[in-house]
């Protein structure tokens, strides 16, 4: 690759206070290449992309496109230079067509009318060179996930983007829908633009990319050719050492602790649902895959005690669960995990053994007289909790803000698994962390396996379905297959359920056998 | 122009904000003294004398500071929850309609229960009056910032009725004001000379129980987490309306307390002055304070001596009693600021 490259960045340095985010970072993109930016989350790669177009400014080095430097600080800029980025929470506004939403922002406010022929014909050439094919005149709100992407890579390309910026674009999707979109970035490189694919998932960057950048800590650790690395080289590149993910090893199932027969809850919405049959035996880890959005945060809600319409049975040891109502859930014996740390897992404004009261303030423990806050008997406890499941922080009083996204899910995991629940609902446990917690996690979760309990994890990574589960059942439009044993399906097989394809024969037989 | 977070903020920063804010408050109105035609040492001299300068003074800044006191608390605690109680006005003046209903004679006990049996009553009629409020909030998700604030005019025209027509009192020569409230229900005087009354320790009181239950009980516990994440309350099990509706009484009531100290102590009967808009600088108050239940002591003192103060001040040297209102104003903005700067900091840049 003799060209001059189309992008290049020389010694990008960006802290925040002590922080440093990114640290002498340079790269060059050339013409036509797919270069993907690998590294953990925290590792720089959104801070880098963020000063590149324009929403961050960098304190020290410069980024040049075509061999001229590029204003710093200035979106106008960077979408001037042809960069365009699709971001990992689509930017789309549900309530205009493909097409309105495509021309938003780029014809003058001063024009009367739109030029529809002109942006539509426009359109209809990208469509048919790309291979991106969406409608239109199709609202926003009607389109799958994979539709709204191929918009957003659109409406990059409709700016007359020649440096495409794609972060963490397959989070989404399903992997029959993840090779769909390589397919498409390849035919859009053949034209001669180029790519910066974002992700931390090696397989895909394997599978995408011509060349390799990894980031560790801020810095570039090293630029490879895909054609000459190997993936655990890349793995330990990325997070600076060999890290081995905990491994299952076989366990005979024990007696039955959870137990949901014919759960459906009312609506019509792909989140609501429909007919769920599921038992989770001691000793057993049971995933559900699926793509976001597909019922499992209304199951996840109905196990964790914040929904109670529903109908059929659910049986947690033989009682009735405590539906609507989440401190009796906690007493009977479930940890809860919840899918969003910040948004539901903790107040963050509130001190850490403030946290760590909260799902049972009001018993005996921790609450006298009725009401007074056992503060000493609480601290105490929490200082337990801290050293057990080495929440990393200056101690109980510290505020829960300051902790970093692994030092919060221990927190989290400390309040779940301190009682020895019987069951263990985790949504996403390790969605956004790094290695290093991925791992504490998953130990965590398989020790609470051999203890006993039995646990359903709900995640939208294949990888560690795979490796962490001993059944694994899948998602999608509000139903849920048939768990069966971990590898009885291939990952394309899953990919096919998970888009809806699945076998409703299959899913009818499960219920069968679960007992009606 | 940069704003970033700061990493750490000290509690001596935090802490000094709201001292570095009247300090600039007070800068910013000189400005406006000269400009009315004051010399600005005289002025501040003056309003401080007339606040704090002599026994006389500050027994009527005390005096004065009890409503805000309590309009402050009450504003303080329903903002914990996020609930945006604008309608302390409002709750002030049920509370002393209650005062005025069951203490004109309806009922009549030893002082000893009197005063309490009143300050109930006021307490309930201000909770009463946020009902409607919070349930439109909990169950349909009315803007309580809305409904509360309208209210406050609606029961205005209330007491406007009553005191006009069949609550007025035949020996008030005409003027509109309710009878006076039976010996046994004034909240007693507190010293020999002075309007200072009873309603400083009740004010007091509630200041440092509503500080209590904030810190110390699974209610204020409750209150606090609703309001800084109520997804995360809710998932750990807090019943999240119940609370919010349980905020709005206490609010409601500290208001409601407020309208009969102010009624029983202080006019001994109800009129419509009885508040020139304590409940509206009760959010001032609360927001000097940053809703914190001691702070709002002195924050109320403050702003009460602010009043005070600038009445005595006007007088003195002919300046509209107006620059009570600038300077509060000016303060509260100024607040706001210094709470942001001790919390993020700001870089110049190229």
């Amino acid at each position: 690759m003799s060209n001059p490259p189309v992008l290049e960045f020389r010694g990008v340095t960006k802290r925040f206070g002590t922080l440093t985010a990114n640290d002498d970072v340079s790269l060059t993109l050339q013409q036509g290449e797919v270069l993907a930016l690998l590294g953990e989350n925290g590792a720089g790669k959104t801070t880098l992309m963020n000063i590149l177009f324009g929403h961050y400014q960098a304190d020290e080095g410069e980024i040049l496109v075509d061999g001229e430097v590029l204003t710093s600080g200035s979106t106008q800029a960077a979408i001037n230079a042809g960069i365009g980025m699709v971001h990992q929470h689509f930017t789309l506004a549900d309530n205009l067509s493909v097409l309105e939403n495509i021309t938003l922002g780029t014809e003058s406010l001063w024009s009367w009318r739109h030029d529809q022929a002109r942006s539509r014909k426009k359109l209809a050439a990208m469509i048919s060179d790309y291979g991106l094919v969406v409608d239109p005149d199709a609202m926003v709100s009607e389109l799958s996930v994979g539709e709204r992407q191929r918009v957003e890579i659109l409406k990059a390309l409709y700016r007359d983007a020649r440096i495409l910026i794609l972060d963490e674009p397959t989070a989404v999707l399903t992997p029959q829908e993840a090779e769909r979109l390589f397919a498409t970035l390849k035919s859009i490189t053949a034209k001669g633009l180029a790519i910066i694919f974002i992700s931390h998932k090696l397989h895909e960057i394997l599978a995408v990319s011509d060349r390799i950048a990894v980031l560790r800590r801020g810095a570039i650790v090293g630029t490879l050719e895909t054609a000459a690395s190997r993936r655990e080289q890349l793995a330990e590149m990325m997070v600076g050492r060999t890290v081995t993910r905990p491994k299952l090893s076989a366990i005979e199932p024990g007696r039955l602790v959870l137990e949901m027969r014919d759960v459906s809850t009312s609506g019509t919405g792909a989140t609501e649902l429909k007919e769920i049959d599921l038992a989770l035996r001691q000793h057993e880890i049971v995933g559900v895959a699926g793509v976001a959005g597909n019922g499992q945060g209304t199951l996840a809600d109905i196990l964790s005690g914040l929904r109670r319409d529903f109908s059929g049975t659910i049986e947690l040891n033989g009682q009735k669960l405590a539906a609507g109502n989440p401190r009796a859930i906690v007493a009977s014996g479930v940890g809860r995990i919840p899918e969003d740390r910040h948004a539901r897992g903790v107040v963050a404004d509130m001190d850490i053994w403030e946290n760590l009261i909260s799902e049972d303030i009001r018993s005996d423990e921790i609450c006298r007289a009725g009401f007074i806050i056992n503060g000493a008997g609480a601290r105490a406890r929490a200082e337990k909790q801290i050293q057990q499941f080495d929440v990393r922080c200056k101690g109980p009083d510290a505020e829960t803000k300051l902790l970093s996204g692994g030092n919060m899910q221990k927190l989290i995991l400390a309040r779940a698994l301190s009682n020895t629940p019987s069951f263990i609902l985790a949504n996403q446990p390790v969605r956004g962390l790094d290695e290093g917690a991925i791992a504490y996690v998953q130990q965590q979760l398989l020790e609470a396996r051999k203890r006993g309990a039995a646990i359903l994890l709900i995640s939208e990574d294949l990888d560690e379905l795979m490796t962490l589960t001993d059944r694994i059942a899948v998602m999608s439009h509000g139903t849920l297959s048939s768990a069966l044993p971990t590898g009885e399906r291939s990952i394309a097989e899953i990919g096919l359920m998970m888009a809806g394809h699945g076998d409703q024969g299959d899913a009818k037989l499960g219920s069968l056998a679960n007992g009606h | 122009m940069v704003i970033e977070p700061r990493e750490t903020v000290s509690v001596w920063r935090a802490g000094l904000a709201p001292v570095w804010a009247i300090l600039a408050s007070l800068v910013i109105c000189a400005v406006l003294i000269s400009w009315a035609g004051a010399s600005i040492p005289t002025a501040y001299s003056l309003l401080f004398k007339g606040a704090f300068g002599s026994a006389f003074a500050i027994n009527e800044t005390l005096t004065r500071s009890i409503p805000l006191i309590l309009t402050g608390l009450a504003v303080s605690v329903a903002f914990r929850a996020k609930f945006y109680n604008i309608g302390a006005e409002g709750q002030l003046y049920a509370g002393a309609l209650a005062a005025t209903f069951f203490g004109t004679g309806l009922v009549t006990l030893p002082p000893a229960l009197m005063v309490p049996f009143l300050v109930i009553m006021g307490a309930l009629a201000g909770g009463a009056l946020l009902i409607v409020p919070v349930l439109l909030k909990t169950h349909l998700k009315v803007d309580e910032v809305v409904t509360t604030l309208l209210l406050n005019f609606v029961v205005l025209l209330v007491v406007s009725y009553l005191i006009e027509g069949p609550w007025k009192d035949p020996a008030s020569l005409g003027w509109p004001q309710a009878a006076s409230i039976i010996d046994e229900g004034v909240l007693p005087p507190l010293l020999a000379k002075g309007r200072l009354h009873f309603g400083l320790i009740i004010a007091l009181f509630m200041a440092v129980i509503i500080w209590l239950m904030m810190r110390f009980t699974v209610q204020g516990y409750e209150i606090r987490a609703v309001g800084h994440n109520a997804r995360a309350a809710e998932f750990s099990g807090i019943n999240v309306n119940r609370t919010v509706i349980m905020t709005a009484m206490i609010s409601g009531g500290l208001a409601g307390i407020a309208g009969v100290s102010e009624t029983a102590g202080l006019k001994g009967y109800l009129t419509l002055d009885l508040s020139p808009g304590f409940g509206y600088t009760g959010i001032a108050v609360a927001m000097l304070a940053q809703l914190n239940p001691l702070a709002v002591v002195p924050a109320a003192i403050f702003l009460s001596a602010v009043y005070v103060g600038a009445d005595a001040m006007s007088r003195a040297v002919n300046i509209p009693t107006y620059i009570a209102d600038v300077l509060v104003g000016v303060s509260i903005l100024a607040v706001l600021c210094s709470v942001m700067l001790s919390q993020y900091r700001i870089r110049w840049r190229a």
